[in-house]
């Protein structure tokens, strides 16, 4: 397995050369939201605490950093860190509130969607901000301010901060918290039983998991120029962060980046094919057609179930 | 939803002072707002039914609603017949819809983990949604209605005789629902299946059915207050979300699980939203509805009369 | 086998123990103490709060009244997981194992509580399995186990965290004669070497054997305490679950 992992980086690390530009932001497109997933792997993969908010992480990160860039002349690359403490505030106090007053499963869920409604309506309220017409930032071309001429530079800082979000989340899952995580998961109280202070660690998932969502902000920020209240604090993109992961194989390493896989080139099929002409939407359906397949079928992603075929067919 | 949103137009004497003008303003709201409040009521009874019956949570519930919109839309472009009669039609389609995804998909995840019967009801939800955004586009639509513009004066009030209608409708709707439920052989199996599934099955009920009745029952609660209020409030599939999240907030005020607690609740919220946007402006109104279900879900989630969903 | 005198501070103190739940007084009045070493063994009928004792010490309810001191420091106030770092740990009367982990990565959850790292974790765990005699099914997924290897598992999870005292309820409830003799055995040896026992069980014969003690509760409050065959035979014990007529008609 090992070595297939590093055979696949080479080949993303020498792909650019040989790929149009288009092809590129393809890449991009698969990276970051593999990357994303990833970041909510942490709490609602392992940790089991599903969130359908994550995407106010990504808008608090993206319109820290983007408003400290043009105010305070503050380069993105310090501003990404500090979208990302910021996201991580709010982190802590949706976990604080939700694992104090003990939400679990649907009250948990509703929890998220609300704080993340809430920062929607601020920021669309927030004529600093550019309110309802959206924040813009002027492109310069530079590099010391996040910005770059050339797409293949996005593609390689998506790529890093997917292996980024990846070696983490590997990282956790060979320790302790990784394993405190997945107990979590499957019977809180019994590891109360045992000795385990659950609150603790879900709350620490959930400071890693919005801490690296926010600064996945600043890349959106700073890679699409514009920032609409509904697009990044909205449901459809907290949708498109969880899809990949639960299709790819929730509280799995690679689960996300399978599942960012599948699905980018899907919606990015679909948006070709059927973006002109009102057909906005049927990229969604077949993420809901997906999402319930899944859940049918392969509850725990594809991942797993690839990982028992490889297994079955290399024990011949 | 904003049902003080288009503006009540209230017409004082010169005469009077401001006070007068405040007064009759509050009145209006709280009226507007407690025939209003039917439509709510509906929507709340029908979410907390599927899950008083099979703990299942209908995040697809605005959805289905939105669903029940446009059918009344298409039910009055195409084939001309008023919502305040095509709402039958419209609840009759949903309960269809509702029996069917019962079957086929829900009843596999009722002994599921939580996580799976959220997630499956989510995509069943963007299902919805996205295909009514592929099938209608994304504008705002209406429905018109000859009781659009029909207005009846109470004093200093006025009554719209479409509200009226519709909380007339909705109340009519929910009695019947409680008759079906204490009076009909299978509404009193849907309430022992409630109250205790293995004793249900024990006795020869047939879950399946009930489930799937229940569902559908549900699903046709609110695509006939989609249907009521499609003349009332422009609709889009958008809306699908905020939808759910005001029927979330009814029930969880109410208690997930009671009848008489979603019901009254919806009545509550209802008044409550009218009177806030005297206040406040449309968009601070959504701020208040989720900031309070924030706090419901802090202090009170278990609601005014309901147990808990575990 | 009786303790004798406590000479050393006792594992653990019960003071007027009280929990209510609405009007019913769940536990009232509780007092006992163990010595360490010591097998006590907690029965009495259905409903008498038995297992609500069990929450209470472990810090799963919060008491209304009285104290409780384990190794001679309060458990007032403290969360669950506290309190088994403290050496208290328990089991539950309806198992409940992590179903998509395997024994040894459940038995492992159990061991980080001592040893963060991994490795360490699971090679104790290891040990662990083998005590109890799970060792064939270390890799094994614990949802595939049959009630008898769900209670030793269960058992091993709570031993995985180095317990001063065990508390168990119910081990042997639904396990058949063979299996129950074999965790007889197990909780023996476990108490041999050196953990204190505080067990729930309707098994009378099974109590009786093993423990060094008992307190007899009913109604949620204590009627009896002492050596088994005392308690046996004390009149209260016995109208207790047998109730009055038949007290009156065998006297």
């Amino acid at each position: 397995m090992r070595w297939l992992a590093l055979v696949a980086l080479v080949v993303l690390l020498a792909l650019p050369a040989w790929l149009n530009s288009y092809a590129i932001t393809v890449f991009i497109f698969i990276f970051f939201y593999a990357f994303l997933g990833q970041a909510w792997n942490i709490v609602g993969g392992y940790a089991g605490q599903l969130s359908a908010g994550h995407a106010a992480f990504v808008g608090i990160g993206a319109y820290a950093s983007a408003v400290l860039s043009a105010q305070a002349g503050l380069t993105p690359w310090l501003g990404m860190l500090v979208g990302g403490v910021l996201s991580a505030g709010l982190g802590t106090l949706v976990g604080y509130l939700g694992f104090r007053f003990g939400l679990r499963g649907f009250y948990f869920v509703l929890l998220t969607v609300a704080f993340a409604e809430v920062c929607r309506i601020v920021a669309l309220n927030t004529d600093a901000v550019g309110g309802a017409l959206g924040y813009y930032i002027t492109f310069t071309g530079n590099p010391r301010q996040f910005q770059f001429q050339d797409n293949r530079a996005y593609y390689y800082i998506a790529l890093g901060l997917m292996l980024v979000a990846t070696a983490v989340v590997a990282a956790i899952e060979r320790r302790r918290f990784g394993a405190y995580l997945i107990a979590i998961r499957e019977d809180e109280q019994a590891c109360e039983a045992l000795g385990v202070n659950t609150f603790r660690y879900k709350m620490l998932a959930m400071v890693v998991s919005s801490f690296l969502t926010g600064v996945g902000g600043t890349f959106y920020a700073f890679y699409l120029f514009s920032l609409q209240p509904n697009s990044v604090f909205g449901i459809p993109l907290s949708v498109e962060i969880v899809i990949r992961p639960i299709v790819g194989g929730a509280g799995t390493v690679l689960g996300p980046i399978l599942g960012s896989f599948i699905l980018s080139p899907l919606a990015e099929a679909s948006r070709v094919y059927f973006g002109q002409g009102g057909w906005a939407g049927a990229h969604l359906v077949a993420y809901g057609l997906l999402l319930i397949a899944v859940v049918l079928f392969l509850p725990q992603g594809a991942y797993p179930a690839l990982r028992r075929l490889w297994l079955r067919t290399a024990a011949r | 939803m904003a049902p003080g949103g288009r503006g009540p137009e209230v017409r004082v004497p010169a005469s009077q002072g401001v006070s007068r003008l405040d007064a009759a303003l509050i009145a209006q709201s709280l009226l507007s707002g407690l025939l209003f409040g039917g439509v709510y009521s509906l929507m709340a009874v029908g979410l907390t039914l599927i899950f008083g019956v099979m703990r299942v949570v209908n995040f697809a519930h605005g959805d289905m609603m939105v669903w029940g919109m446009y059918l009344a839309w298409l039910l009055a472009t195409r084939a001309g017949i008023d919502p305040y009669v095509g709402f039958v039609g419209c609840a009759a389609a949903l309960f269809g819809l509702g029996y069917l995804i019962q079957r086929a998909l829900v009843d596999r995840v009722v002994e599921a983990p939580h996580e799976m019967q959220i997630l499956l009801m989510l995509g069943v939800a963007l299902v919805l949604e996205n295909s009514a955004l592929v099938a209608f586009g994304p504008d705002p639509q209406r429905v018109r209605s000859p009781l659009r513009a029909a207005t009846v004066w109470l004093g200093p009030v006025f009554v719209d005789v479409a509200r009226l209608v519709t909380f007339v409708l909705a109340m009519l709707l929910t009695l019947a629902l409680y008759l079906f439920l204490t009076r009909t052989d299978l509404g009193r199996t849907m309430r022992a299946a409630a109250d205790n599934l293995y004793g249900a099955r024990v006795i020869g009920a047939d879950v399946g059915r009930v489930y799937a009745v229940a569902f559908g029952i549900g699903a046709a609660c609110v695509g006939a207050a989609g249907a009521l209020v499609s003349p009332i409030l422009p609709f889009q599939p958008a809306g699908g979300l905020g939808l759910s999240v005001a029927s979330f907030n009814i029930v969880i005020i109410g208690g997930m699980g009671s009848l008489p607690g979603a019901f009254l609740g919806g009545l509550l919220v209802s008044v409550a939203e009218s009177l806030g946007a005297v206040f406040l402006s449309p968009s601070m109104k959504e701020l208040v509805s989720f900031s309070l279900l924030i706090v419901i879900l802090l202090f009170r989630p278990a609601g005014l009369f309901g147990r808990a969903a575990t | 086998m009786s303790a004798g005198p406590l000479l050393a501070t006792p594992v653990l103190e019960v003071r007027e123990l009280g929990k209510r739940f609405g009007g019913l007084h769940a536990v009232r009045g509780l007092s006992f103490d163990m010595a360490p070493g010591e097998v006590l063994g907690l029965i009495g009928p259905n409903g008498a709060g038995k297992t609500t004792v069990f929450n209470l010490l472990s810090g799963f309810l919060a008491q209304d009244t009285g104290e409780v001191r384990f190794e001679g420091r309060s458990l007032t106030g403290l969360k669950p997981h506290a309190i088994c770092r403290m050496g208290l740990a328990r089991t539950f009367q309806i198992v409940r194992p992590f179903p998509h982990l395997t024994v040894l990565e459940n038995v492992r959850v159990g061991a980080l509580v001592r040893q963060p790292r991994m490795a360490d974790a699971a090679g104790r765990a290891r040990a662990v399995i083998e005590q109890v005699g799970l060792g064939a099914k270390a890799g094994h997924p614990a949802a595939g186990l049959t009630l008898a290897e769900r209670k030793r598992l269960e058992l091993a999870r709570a031993l995985a965290t180095k317990p001063t005292l065990l508390l168990l309820d119910e081990v042997m409830a639904g396990l058949n004669p063979t299996e129950i003799q074999a965790i007889l055995a197990l909780v023996r040896s476990i108490n041999e070497a050196g953990v204190s026992i505080l067990l729930i069980e309707h098994n009378m014969r099974a109590v009786m054997t093993l423990s060094h003690r008992i307190v007899v509760l009913s109604f949620g409050e204590k009627i009896a305490e002492g050596a088994p065959a005392a308690v046996a035979s004390d009149p209260r014990v016995v109208e207790a679950y047998l109730g009055e007529a038949y007290v009156a008609a065998t006297n």
